[in-house]
C-alpha cells in the first residue's frame, strides 16, 4: 500500500524509506516515523480492540498516553506486549500485531461481547456468577481469564541485557519541550552540571508538533540549535528516548533510557538503561496532555486528540483524515483545522462547545458555536458526525480537543496533591511538592508558549544562583502567546448512546453514573468499582473526565469532589529493566573459597549455602549414588583422617585490653577466664533471650581473640558485635575485623589427622597431646614459614584441628594437606558427612539454631551465666521460655531400624491423633549413619530430657509416613568423648 | 437488595435503573453499644460477624477516611493459611474456611480464587523447614503437599530450572490458597453489615477517646463525640497512632510495604508463586495483571510509598525465578503502611483499659486473616473471651515470653 | 534516601542497614529490681512516632559506623545524622 495519507514537510528524512509488518501486512515508512506516524501516513485507522466490550480502536494520540493503539512488538522470544505504537520508532523490518481479538481483526469473535454491555455494566460481576458455587472456579472464572489480558509474552526468557546506573547532577531537567530547553540553556551557562531527560528521539517536545515561531526562527529549528549548543556542553548531559519514571526521597530520581528499542537488532548491546539520578534541584518540565470530551461513540478509529491530529500532520507529515472535523471547548482546537488546511487537508467542520464569536478558521469548514456531537457512524472508521441539532456532517477524523491538563504526575509521587485551577479547567501542581522539585511550562499551568519559556528561564536562573552557581548572560528567547482560552465541558449530555470516559478499560459516562447511584462515590471507590484510570495508560487521558463526571453526579466541584493520586512510574517500565543484570546465575553474588578450584578439579558436588558455594561430596569412580560418597566420607573420617574446607565460617578478630570482658557480654556463658592459648564453645544469645548462633572463640594473646560464626550468620553477627561495641559499651576498649575472607580454613578430623598435621607443621612445632592438647589454640608456622593458626576443636567428635592460612596460601594449602594425606588414606569431605558426622555427635546447627529456640531447648541452659550482665540473659527467664513442658534437644532412632527418618516430620505421643492439639515437638536434622548402620535424628520434644527410651511417632503426613522412633541421647557415637581427647 | 445472575439481566434489559446504593450514608448517633474504629477490612469484616453471627446490630463503623483505604484496598489479594505455630496456623486455618463460603454467606463476588500457592524452596535445610510448616498445617486441618523438582516443573514449567542461581529445589503447595478481590472483600462485608443494621460513617476521623475514670466510653471524632459502650480500635498501620491517644505504646513498628502490578497480560502464571531464595511472590489477577511484591523498605515510616532499592529487589528476585517476564511491563507501584509486630503475628486482644479493645500487628499478611480476625474479634467482643482459635494472640505475650515468631528472627519487626 | 554520614558525607541508604528506635542504645540495668519488665520494655515498647524519629542505621558497605538518624517518618526528611558511639557516650554508656 502506498503511504495514501502522507502530506509534504514534516521532520522525516523521506531519503531512508523503512519497510515494516502490521498484522503481516508490509507497509513503507520513513526515518523520523512512529509506528503509529507511519500507521497514519498509511491510511491504517483499525488498530486494536478494546479491553471488554471488543470495540474497534484507532490510533487516538501522539505520545505516551496512548490508550487504544497497543501493539504486540517483535517476534519470538523478542516479542513486547502492549506497546504504545505512538512511542515505537519506527525501524525497517519492524513487526507488530493487533491485540486482544479472536480472529482477525477486523472480525473478532469476542465482539459479541458489546452486544451484551447492558449487562456488563460497572462492577457487574460483583453481583452474579455465585450460583452454584462450584461454577465460579470451575466454569466462569476460567472463562473470564482466557479473556483477560491485552497482549502475550512469549513464556521465553528475555533475550536481551538490561543495565543499571546512577548519575549525578546539580540540576535534573525534566522534558525537553520549550520550558525545559529554555532552563537547561539557561542552567547550563552558568556552569551547572546538568541533566536533561526527554522521552521523546526528538528533543523539544511541542515545538515540534506545532507551528510556534521562537526568536523568530521556526520551533523546531529553534530548539534543534538549542539542543545543539547543549550537547556541546561539557556539563551537560542529554537524554534522550528517556523517562523520568518517578521522584524518590531526597532528589532521587528513576529513569529509563531507550537505547536499541529503535534498531531492528541490539547487537548485544543492552537493551535499556535503568538509571538513579541523584539531583540537588529538580525543575519538572513534563508539559500537558490533552483530554477528550464524552460523547455518544466518541471511541471510534479516527477519533483522535486534536493536539495529535496537528502532530502527525507537522511533525510527521502524516494526515489522520481526508476530511477533518474538529470539536473543542478551547481556542487550541482551532489550531487543528488550521494547521491541516494549511496542509492541503480539507476541514468539513468545526464544533465548539463555546457559544462566543468564531476564531479564524479554514475555508469551507462549518462552524458551529456553542453545539455539540451527539454521536458518530462508522464501524472501523469513522465516517460522519452528528451534531446536537440533528446535522449530519461527513468526515474521516474527527479531532477532539477538551483542553489540556497539566503533567503534574512526578509532583504527587510523594502524595502531593495537585489544586484546581477554574481558568485552566485543571489541576496545577499543589505545594507540597517532592523536596527539590519545581515546576514550570505548561505542566504548571503555563500552557502558552511564551509563558512557558519565561517560566523555563526564571526559574533556571534562580535555581542555579540558589546553587551558588554565577550569574551569566542567558537571553530569554522570544515568542509570542498563543490563543488558549478553555471553557470546562465534560461530557454531552443530549448523548443516548454510551460516551467513552475510559477507552482502554471500556468506561463509559453510564458507568460512572452508576457508580454513583451505587453509592461507590469517592474517587477511589470509581476508580475501583468502573476501573477507570487502572488501563496501561494509568487514565491519562480519562481520569479527569470521569471526575467531572462524578463531580456533576454529587453536585459538588471538582475539586471538592476529589483528586486522584499519581503513582510511578509515569509510563511503564519493563521488569527486566527494573531487575538488570541481576539474573539467572548473576541474581547474587557467588562467593567461592580458595580451594574452589582444587575440589572442581576432584569432582566434587557443589552446594549454595548463603552465597557461598561449598563441596557437598567428592564422588569417587564407581560410586552411583550420593549416599556412597557420603557414607565413605564419614567413615574415614571416623577410621583414618579427611579434610573439609571450613573457610565459610564467620571469623572475626576482636582485639583490645576490653576484648575478653566485651565477648563476656556478647557469650552467654563465661569468657573473661580463657587462657592464652585456649579455645572454647561460645553460645551467643538474642536480647529476647533465644539462641543466636555458636562458634569457637580461640584467644591468641591477653589482647587478641579470634571468634567463629555460622556460615548463615556471619553477617549478622558482626553487625551485633559492632552494635555492642559501638552504642551499648562505647567506654571498652575493643576493636572488631571481619576476617572470613582473609583465611583459609581446613578442619583435619580423624584419627590420624595429628599424624597429617605433623607432617605440615614446621619442624619446632611441638602438636602432641601434651603440648597442645584438646582445645589448644596457636599461631604456628607450616610448609616452612607460612604463617597459619592451629585450633584443636572437633565437630565431627575426632581428634580433630583446624587450620587457618591466609587466603592466597589456601590453594596451597588443601593440596598440601591431601599430599601429606596420602600415606594416612586421607580423603577430602563435603559438607553432607560434615552434617552425619555432627548429627551423630548431637551438635546443633542451623536447623537446631532456627531463632525459636532457647539454650534450655537446646540442652546448654545451665551455661548461661547468672552471675554476669550478658545479652538475653534476663528476658531468657520470662516463665513461657521456661515451661515444666519445654522442648528439649533430643536424639531419635528408629523403632525398626530399616526406617528412614525425615526432618520436618512432627512428634505425638503413641495412640494419639495427628493433630496441633497433640503436637510435641519435631525432627529438626535427620541423617543415615554409616558407623551405626541406620538412619538417626536430632528433634525437639516436649520434656525430652525425662522421656528417655520412650517410643514416640514421628509423624510426617506431607510424606504419607508414621514412624515409630525411640528418643534417646543426642549423643549418638562416643558419647563420653573419648576419641577427641587422644 | 440481593444480587444475582437474574437480577443483573433484568437490570441490564431495563437501563441498569434499579440497582441501590450497597450502603447507607447515616449521620453518626450519639451513641452505641460498640463502636469500631477503622472501616477497612477487619473493621468491616467484624461489624459484619457482631451482626450476623452474634447478633449484635446497634453498631458504629467509623472511618477517617473512605471505607476500604487501608490495607485491604493495596494488598497483593492473596489468601493462604501455610502457618507453622499453634498459635497461628488454627486461626489461618479458620480463616480460610470463611474465605471459601464468604460469597455465599454475604451475597457478593468476591472472586475467591482458589487456583493454590506454591512456596518454592532452593535447598535442603529449607525444605526441612518447609516439611515442619507443611505437616504442622495439616494438622490443623489445612492441605499442604511437598512438591519436589519435576512436581514444581508440571505446574510451572516456565521457571527458571536451567540457569538459576539458587536452583529450584521443590517447594510446599497449598491447593486452596490463592487470590481474592481485595476491595470487594471490604464492598461485600459493608453491605452484609449496613443491610443488618450497622452505621458505617465515612471521613470521620478519630481524635482522641472519651476516657471517664479510667474506663474508655467512647470516642472524639471530627464529627462529634460518639459514645460507646465498647470501642474496638481495628485501624492496622496506623495502631501506633491511634493507641498512642490512650497513653498506649505497642509492640508494633510502621512499615511500608510496597505492591506493583503489571499491564494486563493473556494467562501465563497459573497461582500463587513465591521465590524462596529472594524477595518476590506474584499472582496474575483476573484482568491479566501480574499482581507482585517482596520485601518491606526496612525503615519507619507512615509515608505510603517507598524507595527505589526495594522495587529493583523486587523485581530482581522475579527476574532470577522467572525471567520471561522481563518484557512485561511493570505498570503502578505503590505502597501501605503496615504494623510490624515484635514477633511478626498479630494482635487480637482487650487492653488494660476497660472498655478499649484492640485488633492490630497484621505485619504484611493481614489480608489473609480478614475473615477469621473480623470474626475472632467480634467473638472477643461480644463474650469477652477470645475465640478458641485467636487464644494466643495477646498483648502481653512479649512479658511472659510465648513468642509467636515463624521466622524465628526475634524482636526486630523489619526482618519477620 | 541519602544518609549524610558525619565522617563520609551523602551515601545511598542502600549502603546501609537499619534497626529501629535508637532508645536501644538505652539498654537496661541487669540488676534492676524489675530487669524483665525493664527488658521487655527497653525490647518491645519502642517509639514508633508519626513525625520525628531518632533510629540507628548501620553503614554495612562502608565504615561500620552506626549512626543515629534523625528521620521524619512522615516525610523521610532527615534533619540530623550523628555517630551511635558519640550518642552512646553523651547518655554516658561509657561509665
Amino acid at each position: 500500500m502506498s503511504q495514501s495519507h502522507r502530506i509534504d514537510g514534516g521532520q522525516i528524512d523521506r531519503s531512508k524509506t523503512l519497510s515494516f509488518f502490521f498484522n503481516d501486512q508490509r507497509l513503507d515508512g520513513y526515518a523520523g516515523d512512529t509506528l503509529a506516524s507511519a500507521l497514519v501516513a498509511n491510511g491504517v485507522k483499525l488498530v486494536g480492540r478494546s479491553f471488554k466490550y471488543h470495540r474497534p480502536r484507532g490510533i487516538f494520540s501522539a505520545g505516551s498516553e496512548e490508550p487504544n493503539a497497543l501493539v504486540q512488538l517483535r517476534r519470538g522470544t523478542f516479542q513486547e506486549p502492549n506497546t504504545r505504537a505512538t512511542v515505537a520508532e519506527l525501524f525497517d523490518g519492524l513487526y507488530a500485531t493487533s491485540q486482544n481479538h479472536r480472529g482477525p481483526l477486523k472480525h473478532d469473535l469476542l465482539a459479541i461481547n458489546d452486544f451484551f454491555s447492558p449487562f456488563m455494566s460497572a462492577g457487574f460481576y460483583y453481583k452474579t456468577f455465585m450460583w452454584p458455587k462450584a461454577f465460579w472456579e470451575k466454569i466462569y472464572e476460567p472463562i473470564i481469564r482466557s479473556s483477560a489480558g491485552l497482549g502475550r509474552l512469549s513464556g521465553k526468557a528475555d533475550p536481551d541485557i538490561y543495565d543499571k546506573g546512577f548519575l549525578h547532577c546539580d540540576v535534573l531537567i525534566i522534558g525537553a519541550g520549550p520550558a525545559g530547553l529554555a532552563a537547561a540553556l539557561r542552567a547550563a551557562r552558568s556552569g551547572a552540571r546538568v541533566i536533561l531527560a526527554d522521552e521523546d528521539f526528538q528533543p523539544g517536545g511541542r515545538l515540534n508538533t506545532e507551528t510556534y515561531s521562537v526568536d523568530d526562527t521556526a520551533g523546531a529549528d529553534w530548539a534543534s540549535t538549542a539542543i545543539a549548543e547543549l550537547s556541546s556542553m561539557d556539563n551537560v548531559r542529554l537524554l534522550t528516548r528517556t523517562t523520568v519514571y518517578g521522584a524518590y526521597d531526597h532528589g532521587v530520581y528513576g529513569a529509563l533510557e531507550s537505547r536499541t528499542d529503535h534498531l531492528r537488532d541490539s547487537g548485544g548491546k543492552p537493551r535499556q538503561i535503568l538509571w538513579r539520578i541523584c539531583s540537588r534541584r529538580a525543575i519538572l518540565c513534563a508539559g500537558s496532555t490533552e483530554r477528550s470530551i464524552a460523547f455518544g461513540n466518541n471511541d471510534r478509529p479516527g477519533i483522535m486528540m486534536a493536539g495529535s491530529v496537528r502532530a502527525y500532520a507537522n511533525r510527521w507529515a502524516a494526515t489522520p483524515g481526508k476530511r477533518v472535523a474538529v470539536f473543542t471547548n478551547n481556542d487550541d482546537g482551532w489550531r487543528t483545522a488550521t494547521d491541516l488546511a494549511a496542509h492541503g487537508v480539507a476541514i468539513s467542520a468545526v464544533i465548539d462547545t463555546r457559544d462566543k464569536q468564531p476564531l479564524a478558521a479554514p475555508s469551507g469548514a462549518m462552524i458551529a458555536m456553542g453545539s455539540t456531537v451527539t454521536d458518530t457512524k462508522g464501524r472501523h472508521g469513522i465516517r460522519s458526525i452528528t451534531l446536537a441539532n440533528g446535522q449530519t456532517i461527513d468526515c474521516d477524523c474527527l479531532a477532539v480537543s477538551g483542553g489540556w491538563n497539566p503533567n503534574v504526575h512526578l509532583t504527587c509521587h510523594q502524595r502531593g496533591r495537585p489544586q484546581w485551577r477554574d481558568d485552566l479547567a485543571a489541576f496545577v501542581p499543589g505545594g507540597d511538592l517532592p523536596t527539590g522539585m519545581s515546576v514550570v511550562g505548561a505542566a504548571n499551568g503555563a500552557l502558552t508558549l511564551s509563558a512557558a519559556l519565561k517560566q523555563g528561564h526564571d526559574e533556571a536562573g534562580s535555581v542555579a544562583a540558589g546553587l551558588g552557581f554565577k550569574k551569566t548572560k542567558s537571553a530569554l528567547p522570544k515568542a509570542e502567546d498563543e490563543a488558549a482560552e478553555v471553557a470546562a465541558f465534560w461530557h454531552v449530555g443530549q448523548s443516548n448512546a454510551r460516551a467513552w470516559i475510559d477507552q482502554q478499560n471500556d468506561v463509559t459516562v453510564k458507568d460512572v453514573k452508576l457508580s454513583h447511584q451505587e453509592g461507590y462515590r469517592s474517587v477511589e471507590h470509581l476508580k475501583r468499582y468502573t476501573t477507570l484510570g487502572m488501563a496501561t495508560d494509568q487514565g491519562k487521558t480519562a481520569n479527569m473526565l470521569g471526575l467531572a463526571v462524578m463531580a456533576e453526579c454529587t453536585g459538588r466541584s471538582i475539586p471538592e469532589t476529589g483528586t486522584t493520586i499519581f503513582r510511578p512510574p509515569y509510563s511503564p517500565v519493563p521488569i527486566g529493566a527494573l531487575a538488570g543484570r541481576a539474573r539467572g546465575k548473576d541474581f547474587r553474588p557467588t562467593r567461592l573459597s580458595p580451594s574452589h578450584e582444587w575440589a572442581e578439579n576432584q569432582g566434587a558436588t557443589f552446594v549454595e549455602t548463603g552465597q557461598w558455594l561449598r563441596a557437598q561430596w567428592f564422588p569417587k569412580p564407581g560410586e552411583t549414588n550420593w549416599r556412597q560418597s557420603v557414607d565413605r566420607e564419614a567413615l574415614q573420617v571416623r577410621s583414618a583422617v579427611g579434610i573439609c574446607d571450613v573457610t565459610t565460617l564467620g571469623k572475626i578478630d576482636v582485639q583490645g585490653r576490653d576484648a575478653a570482658e566485651f565477648l563476656n557480654k556478647v557469650y552467654a556463658n563465661g569468657f573473661a577466664k580463657l587462657a592464652v592459648g585456649k579455645t572454647r564453645y561460645g553460645l551467643m544469645l538474642r536480647e529476647d533471650g533465644i539462641a543466636a548462633d555458636d562458634g569457637t572463640t580461640a584467644r591468641l594473646s591477653e589482647t587478641r581473640f579470634v571468634m567463629t560464626t555460622t556460615t548463615a550468620n556471619a553477617v549478622a553477627i558482626f553487625r551485633h558485635l559492632e552494635f555492642c561495641r559501638q552504642c551499648l559499651w562505647p567506654g571498652l576498649d575493643v576493636h572488631l575485623i571481619s576476617a572470613t575472607e582473609q583465611w583459609a580454613q581446613y578442619a583435619v578430623a580423624g584419627p590420624k589427622s595429628r599424624d597429617l598435621l605433623r607432617k605440615i607443621v614446621d619442624a619446632d612445632i611441638d602438636i602432641s597431646n601434651e603440648a597442645f592438647p584438646f582445645m589448644a589454640c596457636g599461631e604456628i608456622t607450616v610448609c616452612g614459614g607460612t604463617p597459619a593458626r592451629l585450633f584443636r576443636i572437633s565437630f565431627s567428635g575426632e581428634l580433630a584441628y583446624e587450620i587457618a592460612v591466609p587466603t592466597r596460601y589456601g590453594d596451597a594449602m588443601i593440596k598440601a594437606l591431601m599430599k601429606a594425606g596420602e600415606e594416612f588414606d586421607a580423603i577430602a569431605y563435603g559438607t553432607e558427612a560434615l552434617g552425619v558426622l555432627r548429627i551423630e555427635k548431637g551438635h546443633a546447627a542451623g536447623n537446631e539454631l532456627c531463632g525459636q529456640t532457647t539454650a534450655c531447648d537446646l540442652g546448654m541452659g545451665r551455661m548461661v551465666s547468672k552471675k554476669k550482665d550478658t545479652i538475653g540473659s534476663t528476658l531468657s527467664e520470662r516463665v513461657d521460655l521456661n515451661r515444666e513442658d519445654g522442648l528439649t534437644l533430643v536424639g531419635f532412632a528408629p523403632v525398626n531400624r530399616d526406617d528412614d527418618l525425615k526432618a520436618g516430620a512432627h512428634f505425638v505421643t503413641k495412640g494419639n491423633a495427628a493433630t496441633t492439639q497433640n503436637d510435641e515437638g519435631w525432627m529438626t536434622s535427620v541423617a543415615y549413619s554409616p558407623s551405626l548402620g541406620h538412619s538417626i535424628g536430632l528433634g525437639f520434644i516436649k520434656r525430652g530430657h525425662e522421656r528417655m527410651g520412650e517410643i514416640v511417632q514421628a509423624a510426617d503426613l506431607l510424606r504419607g509416613m508414621n514412624t515409630d522412633v525411640e528418643i534417646v541421647s543426642p549423643h549418638f557415637f562416643d558419647p563420653e568423648g573419648e576419641r577427641l581427647r587422644v | 437488595m440481593r444480587y444475582s445472575g437474574f437480577k443483573v439481566l433484568w437490570e441490564g434489559l431495563t437501563g441498569n435503573r434499579g440497582w441501590k446504593p450497597v450502603w447507607r450514608e447515616p449521620e453518626p448517633k450519639e451513641s452505641y453499644d460498640i463502636v469500631i474504629v477503622g472501616g477497612g477490612g477487619h473493621g468491616l469484616a467484624t461489624a459484619y460477624y457482631l451482626a450476623k453471627q452474634f447478633g449484635m446490630t446497634n453498631i458504629a463503623v467509623v472511618e477517617k477516611g473512605w471505607i476500604g483505604s487501608g490495607n485491604v484496598g493495596r494488598n497483593t489479594t492473596i489468601i493462604r493459611s501455610n502457618y507453622m505455630l499453634p498459635g497461628n496456623e488454627p486461626f489461618y486455618e479458620f480463616s480460610m474456611k470463611l474465605w471459601e463460603n464468604l460469597e455465599q454467606d454475604f451475597n457478593y463476588n468476591a472472586m475467591v480464587s482458589q487456583r493454590g500457592i506454591i512456596n518454592l524452596f532452593h535447598s535442603d535445610p529449607q525444605r526441612d523447614a518447609f516439611a515442619r510448616r507443611g505437616n504442622a498445617m495439616r494438622m490443623a486441618g489445612a492441605d499442604a503437599v511437598l512438591l519436589d523438582r519435576a512436581g514444581i516443573e508440571k505446574h510451572c514449567p516456565f521457571l527458571d530450572f536451567d540457569n538459576a542461581r539458587f536452583p529450584i529445589k521443590g517447594g510446599l503447595w497449598q491447593p486452596r490458597g490463592g487470590t481474592v478481590r481485595h476491595d470487594a472483600v471490604a464492598w461485600g462485608y459493608a453491605r452484609g453489615a449496613d443491610a443488618r443494621g450497622v452505621d458505617i460513617i465515612q471521613n470521620c476521623e478519630v481524635t482522641g477517646f472519651v476516657m471517664e475514670n479510667g474506663e474508655c466510653k467512647g470516642v472524639e471524632t471530627s464529627r462529634g463525640t460518639i459514645r460507646a459502650g465498647k470501642t474496638a480500635v481495628c485501624v492496622a498501620g496506623s495502631s501506633g497512632r491511634v493507641m498512642e491517644k490512650a497513653g498506649m505504646r505497642l509492640p508494633i513498628e510502621s512499615h511500608v510495604l510496597q505492591a506493583f502490578v503489571s499491564e494486563g497480560l493473556k494467562p501465563v502464571i497459573p497461582g500463587v508463586i513465591t521465590f524462596g531464595a529472594g524477595h518476590f511472590y506474584v499472582s496474575q489477577s483476573d484482568k491479566g495483571g501480574l499482581v507482585f511484591g517482596g520485601d518491606i523498605d526496612g525503615y519507619n515510616t507512615y509515608a505510603q510509598r517507598g524507595n527505589l532499592p526495594v522495587v529493583e529487589d523486587v523485581c530482581e528476585g522475579g527476574m532470577a525465578i522467572m525471567p520471561m517476564i522481563g518484557r512485561a511491563r511493570l505498570l503502578r507501584m505503590w505502597g501501605g503502611v503496615v504494623d510490624m509486630s515484635m514477633d511478626g503475628s498479630p494482635f487480637i486482644d482487650k487492653t488494660h483499659i476497660d472498655g478499649l479493645y484492640f485488633n492490630g500487628g497484621w505485619c504484611y499478611g493481614g489480608f489473609k486473616a480478614t475473615p477469621a480476625s473480623g470474626y475472632c474479634y467480634a467473638h472477643l467482643l461480644a463474650r469477652d473471651e477470645p475465640h478458641p482459635t485467636a487464644t494466643e494472640l495477646r498483648l502481653d505475650r512479649f512479658l511472659t515470653g510465648n513468642i509467636i515468631d515463624e521466622k524465628g528472627v526475634g524482636a526486630q519487626p523489619n526482618l519477620h | 534516601m541519602i544518609i549524610n554520614h558525619p565522617l563520609l558525607g551523602p551515601r545511598d541508604a542502600s549502603e546501609f542497614v537499619y534497626l529501629g528506635d535508637a532508645s536501644l542504645i538505652d539498654r537496661p540495668d541487669w540488676q534492676h529490681e524489675n530487669s524483665q519488665q525493664e527488658f521487655h520494655n527497653y525490647l518491645y515498647l519502642r517509639d514508633n512516632p508519626a513525625g520525628e524519629h531518632r533510629e540507628l542505621w548501620f553503614h554495612e558497605q562502608g565504615d561500620r559506623s552506626w549512626l543515629v538518624v534523625t528521620r521524619n517518618t512522615l516525610t523521610h526528611e532527615i534533619s540530623k545524622v550523628e555517630l551511635a558511639r558519640d550518642v552512646a557516650k553523651e547518655r554516658g554508656r561509657d561509665k
